[in-house]
């Protein structure tokens, strides 16, 4: 450690003796001369530069673009709207930063001092300033034209009619929650001031309260929670309404190409429909462990780099299946209503009522 | 009132001189007086800037410790230990150090040294300089705005110290997070600190700001036209219009912040359970709200960073290449409509909170617009590059450099400001990488080049050229080299604010990236002590400055005396009869805004 020290400040020290060295130089050689010297070494670092700049923005991309998404087929059928509009705008801006810097350097280069050139008294003119306000707008038009056809599309909600999968995602510090509505198809009703981290993480409200003016309200019984994996179900739409419980949290999607805040009190809507099952994911990314996560994306505290979900894309068979498994959050809070515990715990009576069908 | 009224009213020190004329200050000027509550605009300007550096060595130190974490997270470095203690156990950041770095670090490189170090020093320095003026309209008001601000500097300092850590919700402070004692412990005494620090800076801000626009305004000395004005007072007359009208806005989000933390009320607050402490009484407040209060202020916050640079650049460019800065007007032009753009696009941030989809469409469109002035000014700068006679000077060197880095930041902004695509990209280091390259990058060379042009005038003497283009090609590869692969980073979908990303199967093979960048990291830090060394030590060392006017420039500034005294000009202040761009017109280099027009000049 102390090495290094020793070993950095004397690196700092041999730096600094050379740069008064040649100040001390550059007065006997006649400053003048120095200078004119010194401009070109740098006209033609400002040159290199240009080039191994461009080199290496080259070598970059082929080190990292296979370890970027858009080596991949999106997961979603919105994200490759996503994927081509940013093809689009990538083209544009790729083609207007090649140029521009070359320019930029290239001047710098050609047009650093020479004794020979007389300026050019050039400070006007209002055609040129009229192409580069013009040219500008119309490319930005193209890309507002696009965004905001993909921005409506996916902001839209699913279309009518395609039977979308709902499913509620609520983040906790530092955890994801998910509900089904269960057999009814209906979110019950929930009250922040009921959740209980032991038995009702969401606060549902199923029991009569005359304190806070609540009624049990039955669509809760059959409501199903989990955490940390939501399992959602190939080629259908699934739209997920948001919520937070404590700070603002963010369901960050990337391989579907999705994002949406988690905000205490007021609930957001995202949804997407997936492409691929996690299965055939595996086979195209060529990984074995290949998951989909669920990042948070707004900061949120001190383990906010560990908030972490999985999203399950099954088949709709699948789906079925899983689902038929699931046993409402109900019976957790209310062990003696499980109609698969009744056999055991004796009769209840008409206490035992099986949640309403319907 | 003329400028000897003015000066004469707050100080009595300069104008009497003036009528002597004497050329030298003989009255009794205590070192207190003198270098800690002076009003002389340039000594104040020095401490902005002498402070700002300090913040930023602190904050790039930060930036060290937390890149350390994210490079190597699996070494232990038992040294960090000896000098964090806690927050430091086993020779490893902890994620609570490691947010309260990332925090602090933000929030000390936005406010303490890209605003006040950048706009606080220069604005200072240039104004009363390049308009003419014997000092700012009240250099009282002035000296109050530097001390407000040291006073921020002291208690956000002092933040660092508490047993519960600085505050460490990233430098946005978005509530509830920030809102809520329980919810991480950078939020309990750590974020009051915080907040009072950046109270005391708004009215820093604010005291500076309106000063400058009263200064810029009324106190131009004879034949100095607004229309004759350097950019650079162009810019920073913005700059001080978007902080006077914003600033006051992130104050009032503060003070609706201070009443819920600490006055019971729910202004942000609905509908929270905090684990540990249960359900919360507020209902019917909003956490949008904040962000609506804290962009409004947030995207003006980083042109107040960005104008000030592009004003220097434009007349740094303009000097260095010999020829006229091109477009003059639709410079000024540009400025002018990304002030008033910079008030319109705030929800930009906001893209994904849920905000109502017409008005994200809106802001799309007003985002987007802001792109056509930047373009502008882009290629104004190239055609003044043409033709011209280049000399390449530390500050021009960092002048190009500038003009790089804000292509490479604005075009990724076209990409953000498209709310589709940001949906995608929206807190992941893609837009770390952006607002780097285009704000905190980009506005550091603006300083630097700041900096090195009028280091002369400042002190007298000169920096080191052979430690400046050290200086300079190591931040200019450095940079490039930290921030470009960070938008792979963000491509591939990895969130920002993690303090390690090990166990993520989607985010975790960049580790040797990481590595690389965080060694890159360190490298450039060194480079900028090699600077601050430079810096010192030519204060007193460097080479004495013998020509009044050592880059043959023809701004103000350069016909005061090499080492100005509290007035700036001895004698009369000087006449101006034309404007400052008068470079290699007719087959002169140069021609200083004080020479009258001569009768066989050309127009233009
Ligand atoms: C010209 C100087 C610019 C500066 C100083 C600047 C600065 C910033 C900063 C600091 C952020 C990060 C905010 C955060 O998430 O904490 C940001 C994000 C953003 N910038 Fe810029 N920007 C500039 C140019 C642009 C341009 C030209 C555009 C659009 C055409 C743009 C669009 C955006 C958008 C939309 C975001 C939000 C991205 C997100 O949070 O997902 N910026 N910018
Ligand atoms: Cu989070
Ligand atoms: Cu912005």
């Amino acid at each position: 450690m102390y090495l290094i020290i020793a070993v950095i400040i004397l690196v700092f020290l041999i730096i600094f003796q050379i740069a008064k060295a040649s100040e001390y130089v550059a007065v006997l050689k006649g400053e003048e001369q120095n200078r004119k010297q010194t401009n070109k070494v740098n006209g033609f670092l400002m040159f290199g530069f240009m080039i191994m700049g461009l080199i290496g923005v080259w070598y970059c991309n082929e080190l990292y673009f296979k370890k970027t998404l858009l080596a991949l087929p999106s997961a979603s059928e919105q994200g490759e709207k996503i994927d081509s509009m940013l093809w689009v705008t990538l083209a544009i801006t790729g083609v207007v930063f090649i140029i521009t810097q070359i320019i930029l350097f290239w001047f710098a280069f050609r047009y650093q001092e020479s004794d020979k050139r007389k300026v050019y008294f050039f400070h006007e003119s209002n055609k040129l300033e009229l192409l580069w306000t013009v040219v500008p707008a119309i490319f930005l038009t193209v890309l507002v034209v696009i965004g905001l056809r993909n921005w409506n599309y996916i902001t839209g909600g699913p279309p009518e009619g395609s039977n979308p999968l709902r499913v509620e995602v609520t983040g906790a510090q530092f955890k994801w929650i998910f509900r089904y509505p269960g057999k009814d198809d209906q979110f019950g009703k929930k009250y922040y001031k009921v959740i209980d981290n032991a038995n009702n993480s969401l606060g549902l409200v199923w029991r009569d309260s005359a304190a806070l003016n609540m009624k049990d309200d039955p669509a809760t019984h059959d409501d199903i929670v989990m955490e940390s994996t939501v399992y959602v179900v190939k080629d259908r739409p699934v739209k997920f309404i948001i919520g937070s419980r404590d700070v603002i949290h963010d369901v960050g999607l990337s391989q579907f190409r999705m994002k949406m805040d988690a905000v205490p009190g007021i609930p957001t809507t995202l949804w997407f429909t997936p492409k691929y099952t996690t299965t055939e994911m595996k086979k195209i990314t060529g990984n074995p462990d290949f998951i989909y996560e669920i990042s948070c994306d707004q900061m949120c505290g001190n383990s906010h780099y560990a908030m972490r979900g999985i999203v399950q894309v099954v088949t709709q068979e699948e789906f079925d299946v899983w689902m038929a498994k699931q046993k409402p959050a109900y019976y957790d809070a209310f062990p003696e209503k499980d109609p698969a515990k009744k056999d055991t715990a004796a009769v209840k009576g008409p206490l035992a009522v099986v949640p309403a069908k319907k | 009132m003329s400028n000897e009224a003015v000066l004469h009213a707050h100080s009595g020190v300069a104008s009497s001189h003036d009528a002597g004329g004497h050329h030298e200050h003989h009255h009794h000027e205590t070192f207190i007086t003198k270098y800690v509550f002076s009003q002389d605009h340039k000594m104040i300007a020095k401490q902005f800037l002498i402070t700002g550096m300090v913040w930023a060595v602190l904050g790039g130190l930060m930036s060290v410790l937390f890149r350390l974490q994210l490079g190597y997270p699996d070494s232990t470095f038992p040294w960090l230990e000896d000098i964090l203690g806690k927050w430091a156990k086993g020779g490893r950041i902890t994620p609570e150090a490691y947010y309260a770095l990332v925090t602090t670090h933000g929030t000390v490189l936005v406010f303490f040294v890209l605003t006040a170090g950048l706009s606080g020093t220069f604005a200072n320095f240039l104004i009363p300089l390049q308009v003419g003026a014997r000092d700012m309209a009240s250099p009282f008001l002035n000296m109050l705005s530097y001390w407000f601000f040291f006073s921020a500097s002291v208690v956000m300092l002092s933040s660092l110290f508490v047993e519960t850590g600085p505050f460490s919700g990233g430098w946005t402070a978005y509530p509830p997070l920030s809102a809520l004692h329980d919810a991480s412990p950078g939020s309990k005494t750590g974020m009051d600190l915080w907040i009072i620090s950046m109270a005391l800076f708004v009215v820093s801000s604010l005291l500076g700001g309106l000063n400058y626009i009263v200064t810029i305004l009324n106190m131009r000395t004879k034949g100095m036209s607004m229309t004759r004005l350097p950019l650079t007072i162009w810019a920073l007359f913005f700059t001080a219009v978007l902080g006077v009208l914003s600033f006051p806005v992130l104050l009032s989000g503060f003070i609706l912040l201070i009443f819920d933390r600490n006055f019971g009320t729910s202004f942000y607050l609905s509908d929270i359970f905090v684990n540990g402490v249960g359900a919360l009484p507020n209902e019917g407040g909003s956490a949008i709200l904040f962000q609506h209060l804290f962009w409004f202020l947030g995207h003006p916050e980083v042109y107040i960073i960005l104008l000030p640079a592009m004003g220097m650049v434009s007349e740094i460019l303009s000097v260095n290449s010999r020829k006229p800065i091109f477009g003059y007007m639709a410079m000024v032009g540009s400025l002018f409509a990304i002030a008033i753009l910079a008030f319109l696009v705030w929800a930009h941030h906001m893209f994904v909170t849920g905000l109502n989809p017409f008005l994200g469409s809106i802001f799309v469109l007003l985002t987007l617009l802001i792109a056509v002035p930047s373009a502008i000014k882009v290629f104004n700068w190239l055609t003044t590059l043409w033709r011209g006679n280049v000399r390449f000077t530390p500050g021009m060197m960092f002048a190009i450099g500038f003009v790089s880095l804000f292509i490479s930041g604005g075009l990724t902004g076209i990409w953000l400001g498209n709310s589709a695509l940001d949906v995608h990209l929206h807190d992941t280091m893609f837009v770390v990488a952006h607002f780097h390259i285009v704000m905190g990058v980009a506005s550091m060379f603006g300083m630097f080049a700041g900096i090195y042009h009028w280091y002369p005038k400042m002190f007298g003497r000169y920096l080191n050229n052979t430690l400046a283009y050290i200086h300079f090609w190591i931040t200019m590869a450095g940079a490039y080299l930290i921030f470009w692969p960070m938008h792979y980073e963000g491509l591939a979908g990895m969130p920002r604010r993690y303090y390690s990303y090990e166990q993520w199967e989607s985010f975790k093979n960049f580790g040797d990236l990481n590595r690389f960048i965080s060694t890159v990291a360190m490298i450039v830090f060194a480079a900028q002590i090699l600077f601050l060394l430079n810096f010192f030590y030519s204060i007193w060392k460097g080479r004495k400055v013998t020509n009044q006017n050592p880059w043959g420039s023809n701004t103000l500034e350069w016909t005061a005396p090499i080492r100005p005294g509290h007035g700036n000009w001895p004698g009369e202040i000087p006449e101006v009869h034309r404007w400052a761009y008068d470079y290699g017109k007719d087959g002169k280099e140069f021609i200083p805004q004080t020479t009258p027009v001569g009768a066989d000049e050309s127009h233009h």
